[in-house]
């Protein structure tokens, strides 16, 4: 079976909100039809996206670290938004483990997103149905795309290459084994949803300096030390006395 | 499941591809525009291209609201009679009257006095065909936005190892081990930068940032160093005589390429105090470093010609030559330079532990020497030496703004570009490498005019408007030492100017000081906001009449593409096109955005046709030009030369028969050379059909050492990137800068300051760099102003462009002042309320936001989120103008008075660059019943005629969207 | 959460609607057993019935308030197997339907007696059909509450409280208004209501106050370290990626001070219970039906209240990703 996602390496992203507006220009004229933008001139302005970049901070100054976060669907494997529509317009692909939103069946009653642990359903205010990441359901299968751009638009936007995608159910896949290689986790574990989508932590590279390091005989100082010398005009042995 | 709907199928729609620039930055990333049915559906990075590879940036994927914002101005406006400038009160005219109004002006200033026309350009690309156009004009005042954004940058480098960061050179993070990075936000170079930052990190390299604030890039940083604004000198300076102490330097790199053992004399007495040593006096080559000087030879002990084969000099001591003169080699003047600055007194002046700054020299040192990198490539150098292999030593640096923004920037970043040097990581594998033209000699040939009978009535300039001063003697002064220049560039007051001084030039056009100017033509900058200091004030000298009723400056043409705050002072508004919907070159001849394998330039093809009148500025300039029979624009016979843009692209040449033009692809009539060659008619479709970029990769063995590299220099010589193949040879030792100097202390027989500037110019001209506290700091009482306050780029925001893009505007709406909890708390100051940030210049109310990610002495914000009321199409309401606020209004472009005098830019004493990160600030409490609104507020700017509905509701859907709107 | 008010109306008039026809339920059945004297089947139980009915249909509107797409609404019933908001969907036209037969049988005295005992007990037809809706009741309030109760990370609503709670409050309301019915048309009814008003209220109080300690004793089992998988004690967002609100901060966050969050806890607690109740007892006393009217009135007014408090407490785990602008 196949469950395709995203993961997510919180150890390169810096927060630039690529995936943000490439995910919304991709899907506004997408197979959903446009993502309403309300007050989009005026106060407090407002619209619908898929996926949102947040910003914290952990720690104290100076041992601040500041995270930066991108959410969208996380594609649970138990999708707890699911079971619980009336009208059957969320569902999960049996062949590709996506989760989904039928627009046309959609009530707009708005309780999957209730159901969702996560924050990621949007309800767009104008078509009233329920929105959320597709997974770009639309690029990754279509044909008509050369083969490298059959990916979703944020992760070909993405300029870190903070997001991969591919099948966390097959071991061997890029995904998979980054996971497993670098420790890989998913959010709100505590809820049995199993996200599809996993998150990378934050990494950290040191160097160990050791004191020998800084005395080595090919120190360049050594080519400064001036031997004993004296001017060539000065007298010597041979101004006073001949053998 | 059944499905009603099929997430699979596309909507229906004609669907086209194009390929073009993107510009919703200056990075100059590939795009692939994807149109359905005309109307613009999706923007990606274009995968072909060398520089972004396929990847955007969240700027660059909102392109789409930037086409189609309601704030774009469709028509040529005039300012209607009787109203005030800032009332933004305009009337609809044709392009016919526009540009005769404009010829009719202009026609009569060059025939008069031609200086009293001035151009100045933001944050564009086109400094090639604007400074043609101000150079064919005859006006020396003319300047990019590079005086008020990083010139430090690129002098304090150029002028040290003939290549900089920017736009001209960068990290090589392929291969670096280490990078340190400082004061750099979002950078220039932004989306290669960021991916090269991940590959970086991916493959284990050591990222330490070195930032008062931790945000963006610093967020990935393996370590935060947070340093106090304004004293990255002092911790360079230390990390210097760390290194030096602990011989933690490439002994052998500084002997070859650099001026380090070269011998200056020391001898106050004699003629060339401060000088080289040199073995004969034919000198006077107009720019490179002669092959003259000496060294002193560690087996024969005396001074040979350095570079000698099978010499070895000494690099530190004192020696006296065989007439009797002391010398040292100029690193024993680093040496004792350095000295006193211990890590112990960097420490209190950065605020970094003494462990940490200790820690740094011996990564950095121990890095370099011992994760040496040999690339099996042979190269042959200047002296005729055959190596086997290219060795780096892979410790990178990136800094930006962060250092360039304050007014000790200059020696700062002199500090900065030896202290790689003394890594010798100068072109070379893991470290810093250049970007094709550069390296350029020390400095670069381009001069400006020397005197003021160069500005004369119908004749163009006989030297560049902007260039790159080697010698009191190129200074653009009169007789008394005043300057020529509106901005005072290459004045004594501001001798290495090289990028100009915008940041200056409404305040002295307004002041008429030194004289007043008449037509002032502003091309993509947003003077009345954000890229000016003292926003109040300068909005006020916009609209400053005299006695006559006149205005201080009489006619003010604005060109740009949105209802911005400058606008609304214009008299002559022209409306541009996006960059959706022109011609453009992205020339070698302005920034380049070559990559360290090769030159690299590329051209913007229009992907949907211009929305109402708008017209490329690029085409106004060709015709004005032709108009005003320019010698560039005219052929022999007066009659215009170009059609349009594309056709001045196509065959303009810098002097007849060069081959040199705006673009170094597909030269040649049939498109076979590059760099130099005949115009070729079908330039353009080559470039097209190449996804808008040329790209030539050199061969390898000319990709790295290019300051001494014989195949590279001889190369780029024969393709006109050089003048000459020399050696560009790095300038530990600043011969440049002592010569100022010694002009200052009348000991040189040049051109000379007028009294009152000469200790300034013999303070800060030093040819050795050295820490001072930024002008501004050192006069204001920093006990009633404690805080720094600086601003950064917002990933997600350009400047002010952006807040018109219904997209990016819900990322960012308003903006906070950050300030550690701890500084807030001492004033009272709670989390999320209003508060007071004031400096001497003036005062702010905004929102405060706690931070644990700032130094606890500085308060920050996003740059230039706040707006005026009503500019961009905003509505009176909208967040930007009642809870954003702009930190420039605290800031101010003059210095308060002082010894060196009353109206001194406050700018870096020597390239004239805006100190914005100088200002000293403190912070209090907004009272409970103030307006809980930002403070200054401004009169609401109507909607411009000819700008778009802004509807309560967008429903974006390409191939629908306009139609509905109707 | 948000609460919203579509949502509000719907529980609270359908479970007046439920109540009331309980109570004739109730009523019913204690007269066919002969423990309470028959009432007249048109002016009583049929007009009760229509009573019931039009507080049904008042929840059904309400709740097309709540949809995007109205249009759409025959949907809903498709998902019985996994949704509770499904299975209420499907529950509540039964409940309808049951009602209205009901109704009908009585208004135009179209009932059968199916069985007489020797007692002189008769089985009505009526009562079948109301024994149908009495479970279609019970179910309707099971729906109801799970609703809120299955969202397991909602914890303030993930506890069988939440369907008593809505059991109890939807049948006091109910029981409350029949009783100031049955005192204008069934006035020997009165008392019998009002003591069961009485008893259920009190039960719903002490529910309620339990799912209130309850819910004041609840540990967040979702924290902003496992919401981001970071493993420190100081955490503080600073950004949520937007400036101007969204769907996540309108629909999760009750946007009320603390001060009327808090208060609002207390006028529920005052309007549902106590002063009904004391209402209830001045109404029973002077058989006065528009004092019990008002306290039928108070103690909706105050389920309002409480409705609102219901939603306002519930913690929703995603605005632990949406706290700072
Ligand atoms: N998205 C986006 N990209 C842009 C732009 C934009 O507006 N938006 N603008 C473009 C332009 S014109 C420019 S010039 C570049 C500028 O690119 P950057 O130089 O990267 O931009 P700044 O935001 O000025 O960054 C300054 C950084 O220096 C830090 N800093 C301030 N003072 C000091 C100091 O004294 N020492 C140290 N070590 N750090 C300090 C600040 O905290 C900040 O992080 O960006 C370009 N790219
Ligand atoms: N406080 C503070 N102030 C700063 C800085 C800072 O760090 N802090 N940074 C400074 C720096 S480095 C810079 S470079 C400046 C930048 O400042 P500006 O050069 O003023 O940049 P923008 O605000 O982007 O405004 C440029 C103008 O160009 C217009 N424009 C956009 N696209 C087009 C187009 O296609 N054609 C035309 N004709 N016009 C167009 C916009 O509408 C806008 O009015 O700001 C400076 N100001
Ligand atoms: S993240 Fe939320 S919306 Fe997405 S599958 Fe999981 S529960 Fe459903
Ligand atoms: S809003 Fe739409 S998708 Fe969500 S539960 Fe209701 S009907 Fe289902
Ligand atoms: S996968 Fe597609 S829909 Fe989902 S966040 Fe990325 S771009 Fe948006
Ligand atoms: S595009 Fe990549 S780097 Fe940028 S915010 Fe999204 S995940 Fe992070
Ligand atoms: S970095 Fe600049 S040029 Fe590149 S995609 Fe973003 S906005 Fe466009
Ligand atoms: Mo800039």
């Amino acid at each position: 079976m196949t469950q395709l996602a995203l993961v997510i390496d919180l150890n390169v992203c810096v927060g630039c909100h690529a995936c943000v507006t490439s995910c919304k220009e991709w899907n506004t004229s997408g197979s959903a039809g446009f993502m309403t933008d309300e007050n989009p001139y005026g106060k407090d302005p407002t619209g619908t996206f898929f996926n949102r970049v947040q910003t914290y901070e952990v720690g104290e100054f100076p041992s601040t670290e500041t995270l930066h976060f991108p959410k969208s669907c996380l594609h649970c494997e138990d999708p707890p938004c699911v079971p619980v529509c009336p009208t059957g317009a969320s569902y999960k692909r049996k062949e590709d483990g996506i989760v989904l939103v039928d627009y046309d069946k959609c009530i707009g009653c708005r309780y999957c997103s209730w159901a969702c642990p996560y924050g990621v359903r949007e309800i767009d205010e104008t078509q009233k149905v329920m929105k959320k990441c597709t997974l770009c359901v639309d690029r990754i299968y279509d044909e008509s795309l050369p083969e490298s751009e059959r990916k979703p638009a944020c992760v070909l936007a993405c300029p870190t290459n903070a997001r991969l995608f591919g099948d966390v159910h097959d071991s061997e896949s890029e995904v998979s084994v980054t996971i497993r290689e670098e420790g890989g986790y998913q959010l709100m574990p505590e809820w049995g949803t199993k996200p599809a989508n996993h998150y990378l932590p934050r990494r950290k590279t040191r160097m160990h300096i050791h004191e020998d390091e800084l005395q080595r005989a090919d120190n360049p100082l050594k080519k400064e030390q001036r031997g004993p010398s004296a001017p060539v005009s000065e007298p010597t042995l041979d101004d006073s006395t001949s053998w | 499941m059944s499905v009603v709907h099929d997430p699979l199928k596309a909507p229906e729609g004609r669907i086209e591809t194009k390929n073009t620039t993107c510009y919703m930055c200056a990075c100059r990333c590939g795009i692939r525009v994807t149109l359905r049915d005309g109307e613009v559906r999706y923007i990606q990075g274009n995968p072909d291209h060398p520089l972004n590879k396929g990847i955007i940036c969240a700027k660059g994927a909102s392109g789409i609201m930037k086409q189609y914002s309601p704030a774009r101005l469709t028509k040529p406006l005039r300012r209607k009679p009787g109203t005030d400038r800032g009332d933004a009160q305009f009337e609809e005219i044709s392009w016919d009257e526009a540009f005769s109004i404009m010829e009719e002006r202009l026609a009569h200033l060059r025939n008069t006095d031609p200086k009293k026309f001035a151009l100045f350009t933001g944050r564009d690309q086109m400094q090639a065909l604007t400074g043609l156009f101000a150079k064919q004009y005859g006006t020396p005042n003319y300047a990019a936005h590079g005086g008020f954004c990083s010139v430090n940058m690129a002098s304090g480098m150029i002028y040290t190892i003939g290549g900089s960061f920017w736009e001209f050179g960068g990290p090589d993070l392929d291969r670096a081990k280490l990078l340190v990075m400082i004061g750099t936000a979002e950078d220039h170079h932004s989306n290669p930068l960021k991916m090269s930052l991940s590959k970086f990190k991916r493959n284990g390299g050591r990222f330490i940032s070195v930032n008062p604030v931790r945000t963006g890039y610093s967020a990935i940083a393996d370590e935060w160093v947070p340093i106090k604004p304004g004293t990255d000198g002092a911790l360079f300076l230390a990390i210097i005589h760390e290194l030096i102490r602990t011989g933690l330097y490439d002994r052998d790199f500084l002997v070859q390429y650099s001026n380090a053992a070269e011998l200056v004399s020391t001898d106050e007495q004699s003629d060339d105090f401060g000088l080289f040593v040199r073995t004969d006096i034919a000198r006077d080559p107009d720019c490179f470093d002669p092959q003259d000087r000496v060294w002193w030879d560690r087996t024969t002990d005396k001074a040979v010609h350095a570079r000698t084969e099978s010499s070895d000099p000494y690099l530190l001591g004192e020696f006296v030559t065989a007439d009797g003169r002391k010398v040292k080699p100029a690193f024993q003047l680093l040496k004792e330079r350095v000295d006193n600055y211990t890590p112990e007194w960097a420490s209190e002046v950065t605020g970094i532990p003494v462990e940490t700054i200790k820690r740094l020299a011996y990564e950095m040192g121990i890095t370099a020497r011992d994760e040496k990198i040999e690339l099996p490539i042979a190269w042959t150098d200047v002296w005729g030496k055959d190596h086997e292999t290219i060795t780096g030593n892979p410790v990178s640096f990136h800094a930006m703004r962060g250092l360039a923004a304050h007014s000790n920037g200059f020696q700062t970043i002199r500090a900065l570009s030896i202290l790689m040097s003394i890594l010798g990581t100068i072109d070379r594998p893991g470290g810093f490498r250049h970007k094709a033209p550069f390296p350029r000699p020390i400095p670069p040939c381009a001069k400006t005019p020397k005197s003021p009978d160069d500005v004369k009535p119908n004749t163009p300039l006989n030297g560049m408007p902007l260039g790159w001063p080697a010698h009191p003697n190129d200074l653009f002064v009169d007789d008394k030492g005043e300057p020529v220049r509106i901005d005072k560039a290459f004045s004594w007051e501001f001798p290495l100017a090289a990028h100009g001084m915008m940041q200056n030039a409404i305040t002295n056009a307004w002041r008429q000081d030194p004289y007043p100017i008449d037509t002032m033509l502003i091309f993509m900058a947003n003077m009345a906001w954000n890229s000016t200091m003292n926003t109040v004030g300068v909005r006020e000298m916009l609209n400053d009449k005299d006695e006559n009723g006149e205005y201080k400056i009489p006619f003010l043409i604005v060109c740009d593409a949105f209802q911005s705050e400058m606008v609304a002072y214009a008299d002559l508004v022209l409306p541009d096109t996006t960059y959706l919907e022109r011609h453009d070159v992205i020339s070698m001849l302005d920034r380049p955005i070559s990559e360290y394998d090769g030159p690299v330039d590329s051209v913007r093809i229009p992907v949907v046709p211009p929305k109402g009148e708008c017209k490329p500025f690029q085409d106004v300039l060709v015709e004005l030009g032709s108009r005003l029979k320019l010698p560039a624009f005219t052929r022999e016979d007066g009659s215009r030369k170009y059609r349009d843009y594309p056709d001045f692209i196509t065959n303009f040449e810098t002097e007849p028969g060069s081959g040199i033009g705006f673009l170094a692809g597909w030269r040649g009539k049939g498109g076979e050379k590059f760099l130099k060659g005949e115009p070729n008619p079908n330039q353009w479709e080559m470039y097209e059909k190449n996804n808008c970029v040329f790209h030539y990769e050199m061969p390898k063995s000319y990709q790295y050492m290019r300051n001494w590299n014989r195949g590279y220099l001889n190369w780029a010589q024969e393709h006109r990137m050089l003048r000459y193949a020399e050696p560009i040879n790095i300038h530990i030792y600043s011969e440049i800068l002592m010569n100022f100097r010694l002009a200052a202390q009348g000991k040189l027989d040049s051109k000379q300051p007028p009294n009152h500037l000469r200790k300034r110019i013999e303070t800060y001209f030093d040819p050795l760099p050295f820490y001072y506290e930024p002008l501004e700091s050192h006069l204001t009482d920093k006990h009633k102003y404690p805080l720094n306050a600086v601003t950064q780029r917002p990933m997600a925001m350009y400047h002010s462009w952006d807040s018109q893009n219904a997209w990016l505007r819900q990322i960012h709406t308003y903006n906070y002042l950050y300030v550690h909890p701890s500084t807030a708390q001492q004033q009272g100051i709670e989390d999320g309320k209003w508060m007071w940030v004031e400096s001497m210049h003036g005062k702010v109310r905004c929102l405060c936001r706690y931070s644990e990610a700032v130094e606890p002495g500085t308060v920050w914000t996003w740059n230039a989120i706040g707006k005026a009321k009503g500019a961009w199409r905003l509505d009176g309401d909208a967040n930007e103008s009642e809870k954003g606020f702009l930190l420039n209004h605290v800031i101010s472009e003059e210095l308060p008075p002082h010894a060196e005098g009353e109206h001194i830019s406050n700018s870096d004493p020597i390239t004239g660059q805006a100190g914005w990160y100088d200002v000293r600030v403190r912070i209090y409490a907004a009272a409970d019943d103030e307006p809980q609104m930002s403070y200054p507020q401004f009169d609401p700017m109507p909607a411009l005629p000819g700008t778009g509905r802004t509807n309560k509701v967008i429903k974006f859907f390409a191939g629908m969207f306009q139609k509905k709107a109707g | 959460m948000h609460p919203a008010f579509s949502v509000i109306f719907l529980t609270t008039l359908i479970g007046v609607g439920q109540g009331m026809f309980l109570a004739l339920f109730t009523g019913q059945s204690y007269s066919a057993v002969e423990l309470l004297p028959m009432q007249d089947s048109h002016n009583f139980y049929g007009n009760g019935a229509i009573i019931a009915l039009l507080f049904l249909i008042g929840g059904l509107i309400a709740s097309f308030f709540h949809l995007g797409r109205p249009e759409r609404a025959w949907r809903a019933a498709s998902q019985w197997r996994t949704s509770w908001l499904s299975r209420e969907v499907i529950v509540l036209p039964i409940l309808m339907f049951f009602v209205f037969v009901y109704g009908v049988m009585h208004y135009f005295d179209l009932d059968a007696t199916l069985f007489t005992a020797d007692t002189g007990a008769q089985l009505e037809l009526s009562l079948v059909i109301a024994t149908f809706g009495m479970i279609a009741t019970f179910a309707l309030f099971i729906c109801t509450g799970m609703i809120y109760a299955c969202l397991k990370f909602l914890q303030e609503w993930a506890s069988p409280l939440t369907v008593i709670n809505y059991t109890l409050f939807g049948t006091a309301s109910g029981f409350m208004l029949a009783t100031a019915f049955a005192n204008h048309s069934a006035p020997e009814l009165m008392r019998f209501y009002g003591i069961w008003t009485t008893i259920i209220t009190l039960a719903a109080l002490a529910t309620r106050v339990a799912s209130l300690i309850r819910n004041s004793r609840l540990k967040a089992k979702s924290t902003l370290q496992t919401a981001l998988g970071v493993r420190h004690n100081r955490i503080q967002q600073k950004s949520m990626g937007f400036m101007g609100g969204s769907v996540n901060t309108r629909d999760f966050f009750h946007h009320a001070s603390l001060v009327v969050f808090k208060s609002i806890k207390w006028i529920f607690l005052v309007l549902v219970f106590p002063l009904p109740l004391l209402l209830l007892w001045i109404g029973m006393n002077d058989s006065n039906t528009n004092m019990l009217l008002a306290a039928f009135v108070v103690q909706y007014v105050g389920l309002i209240a409480e409705r609102w408090f219901f939603f306002a407490q519930a913690n929703h785990p995603q605005n632990l990703y949406y706290q700072t602008v």
